[in-house]
């Protein structure tokens, strides 16, 4: 095995641990932390399924998001579909033909529209890029991360984008690299250029991942303001502490 | 009327250039050591000055809070700046200042944990450099800051509502209130408040004498009117009903018509209910100074009154934040409520039980007594977006509307992106009624003059009725700096109390419309 192969064999491990690892934490403390009061934003669903279809369609859809910014909206959806569409393709890469989502994952269909998902992605990051620029509210609430990260993933994606229609990568090496880390059979990476700057975004992107904005992502199905049920009246709502300081006075007898 | 620069009012809603530091220098008084003390919280030994060691304070108050909210911990780690929000507090569309955004709001303590307790913060911080991923060091400017801009939050979620992550503001700020507090930062408006409730009964201050003389009054006051008893108990034992109405209620215009209003509902629907001198306050200010346990001591006044008067019912008057610590918390404050009779909402608001008279058909209503007037009606923010007043998701916003539509004859609402869960704050919500904060109230109030100046132009509407009593109050003050007058805001009640037709209301009843 070549030196840059066993550097990038460890790099994606500790990127890995770091990614899920740093998530799972996050999670964990997000489910730890108590909501000690009853705050979700009314008009609110009152049962659980409701909640389910009011998570749903924000994550889907980006309701909030539609009603608060039309701009912001179209750029933002945009870029996260393409995101979704790019992973799709990439499952190519991960998966060996005989795993029950390579049928899938495979249809032509699922293929193009990864492939040119990326360019809506560019667009999709230059309008979010151009109103952090242009537009003077959100200029103000800017520091040099939230617009480093859009540079990071525009150039994770414009990289993509030139290993599919300027400079073929050797994809047959590539996967079994891939798959080398997940069967502990570790290969040889292409040593090509662009596929290198490409990974190395996407590790730089995993590392930053648990310890950013990024967490936005786990973060939108814990906030007490949307998944609460409206039922208050119904039913008693008491945190661990609350109950606690209920206890001492017994002024609740 | 002393001299402010009144923002101007538009056709349209505009939203403004960014204008750094418009309101940087707009702070409520401090409260000073006898207020710190009266709450519990430690106070400088200058007014106006940080505790001893305040630094360490704050970021041990700051990890303790991270632990006990969930929604403080995943709203600081959550928000991406996409700018959502940036446009949709009233106090920033009125006063211009970027620092009255919400997500820059949030930020004045997000840099503070970003710095602390995260590692991109920590490790930048180390480097010199921590705005370069949002974080910023802890000093007595950003304190100050945070002083006087969380005072520039009315805790209403309007951002809430537009935020794809659903953060609130109203939880960052009253974190931050909590904490300033404890560092010697008290909010002399709301510390002086709190403790009269527990003293007297009420934010007032009203004792029990002089509540009880104001309620003879206005029993002597209808029945000039009328020539109907209308009873108003104090402290009866064995009523079924104990209302507990924001003390405002008890004599300011236009709220003492409102409490009329309940007295004629419930003398029409035959119940027996009481005010309680104890808890003769829906208020509860422990909402907004962000203290759990001093919203909890408040609302135990209510179960303490329950239980000594014997009720088998909870009825609040038309208040805001009160209906939403009752909806809300009151339960989980207060409760379990399982001496009361369950087959009554616990708490129950004021509008649901006049809406189910209404529909029962109790009620003898002439709509024709408040032709002289054509309605609009105003969301209370924390009523919009943090409770029900029915037993459907929006009935806070269908209720209110069909009670006023089943007294009035003319209604019109204003404009959508203005009403129901969209609805812009009075401007002086949130513990920011005060004199001390005059200027923001009134920028505060710009958008929703703005959208009753076009209804009025529009519609020919002539008041406008709300169900809150820190929002009366507010338009009642503001409402002449954008050329209107004071009693062009009415309470939903006072619209009941006018249509209601009581029995026996005969003879008297004509004379007094003659005289007028």
């Amino acid at each position: 095995m070549t030196v840059l192969s066993i550097i990038y064999v460890v790099l994606f491990y500790v990127a890995m641990i770091i990614l899920f690892g740093g998530i799972a934490n996050k999670i964990m403390l997000y489910t730890r932390v108590p909501a000690p009061l009853k705050i979700a934003v009314t008009p609110a669903p009152l049962t659980t399924g409701g909640v389910v279809y009011r998570l749903f369609y924000e994550v889907v859809f980006f309701n909030s998001l539609f009603r608060a910014s039309k701009w912001t909206w179209i750029f933002g959806w945009v870029f996260h579909l393409s995101l979704l569409l790019a992973f799709f393709r990439h499952l190519r890469y991960v998966i060996s033909p005989d795993f029950f989502l390579w049928p899938l994952v495979n249809l032509e269909v699922v293929q193009s529209f990864g492939k040119y998902a990326g360019f809506a992605m560019v667009f999709g990051l230059v309008g979010l890029f151009g109103r952090r620029v242009f537009v003077d509210r959100v200029k103000y609430i800017s520091s040099a991360s939230d617009y480093l990260m859009l540079i990071l993933i525009g150039m994770i994606a414009v990289s993509g984008l030139m290993m599919s229609f300027v400079s073929h990568t050797d994809i047959i090496q590539l996967k079994a690299f891939i798959l080398g880390l997940f069967f502990l059979d570790w290969q040889n990476l292409p040593n090509d250029t662009i596929l290198l700057v490409h990974l190395t975004l996407v590790l730089t992107l995993m590392l930053i991942f648990p310890v950013s904005k990024l967490l936005h992502a786990p973060g939108l199905f814990f906030a007490p303001t949307r998944n609460q049920v409206d039922n208050p009246r119904e039913k008693r709502h008491l945190s661990p502490w609350g109950a606690e300081i209920e206890a001492k006075d017994g002024r609740n007898a | 009327m002393a001299d402010y620069e009144i923002p101007e009012t538009h056709e349209f809603p505009v939203i403004p250039s960014i204008m750094e530091g418009a309101m940087a220098h707009s702070s409520p008084f401090v409260a000073g050591k006898e207020f710190q003390d009266d709450m519990g919280f430690p106070s400088p030994e200058e007014p106006g000055q940080l505790i001893d060691g305040w630094k360490e304070k704050f970021l041990e108050l700051l990890q303790e809070k991270l632990g006990k909210y969930r929604s403080l911990q995943v709203f600081m780690d959550t928000c991406v700046k996409c700018g959502a929000c940036t446009d949709k507090c009233h106090y920033f569309i009125g006063t211009a200042d970027p620092k009255n955004m919400p997500v820059a709001r949030q930020d004045l303590i997000r840099k503070i944990y970003r710095r602390y307790f995260t590692f991109a913060g920590k490790l930048f911080g180390k480097l010199g450099m921590p705005n370069f991923v949002g974080a910023a060091e802890l000093t007595e400017e950003a304190v100050k800051e945070m002083y006087s801009y969380y005072h520039q939050c009315s805790e209403c979620r309007r951002c809430a509502v537009f935020c794809p992550f659903g953060i609130d503001t109203a939880e960052v700020t009253m974190a931050a209130r909590d904490i300033l507090a404890m560092i010697g930062m008290g909010q002399k408006y709301s510390n002086q408040i709190i403790p009269k409730v527990h003293k007297i009964g009420n934010n007032l201050g009203l004792p029990e004498p002089a509540l009880r003389d104001t309620l003879e009054g206005l029993e002597e006051e209808i029945e000039d009117d009328i020539g109907v008893k209308v009873r108003f108990p104090l402290d009866e034992k064995g009523a079924d009903i104990l209302l507990v109405t924001p003390s405002a209620d008890f004599f300011a215009e236009p709220h003492v018509d409102g409490l009329m209003g309940y007295a004629k509902v419930f003398h029409a629907a035959g119940v027996s209910w009481t005010i309680s001198s104890k808890a003769s306050e829906a208020a509860n200010f422990g909402l907004f100074i962000g203290n759990y346990e001093s919203m909890r001591q408040i609302s135990l006044r209510i179960r303490d009154a329950a239980k000594e008067l014997g009720v088998k019912r909870i009825i609040f008057g038309e208040c805001g934040h009160a209906w939403r610590v009752a909806y809300n918390h009151l339960n989980t404050l207060a409760g379990p409520w399982d001496f009361l009779d369950q087959n009554y909402p616990i708490p129950q608001h004021i509008l649901e039980f006049t809406k189910d008279c209404l529909d029962r058909g109790i009620l003898n209503i002439d709509k024709s007594e408040n032709d002289h007037m054509t309605l609009t009606f105003h969301d209370s923010c924390n009523i919009a977006r943090a409770s029900r007043i029915g037993d459907t998701p929006g009935s806070q916003f269908t209720t209110p509307r069909q009670v006023i539509q089943a007294v009035c004859n003319n209604y019109y609402d204003m404009s959508a992106e203005t009403i129901h869960d969209q609805t812009f704050c009075c401007g002086g919500g949130g513990g920011l009624l005060t004199d001390d904060l005059m200027e923001l109230r009134i920028k505060g109030a710009l958008p929703r003059m703005e959208a009753l100046k076009n209804v009025i132009a529009d519609n020919g509407v002539t008041h406008m009725a709300a169900i809150c009593a820190i929002c009366k109050s507010q338009f009642t003050k503001v409402l002449p700096y954008y050329g209107m007058t004071m009693d062009q805001i009415v309470s939903v009640h006072q619209l009941v109390s006018s249509a209601i037709i009581l029995d026996g209301q005969g003879e008297e009843a004509e004379e007094s419309n003659g005289a007028e």
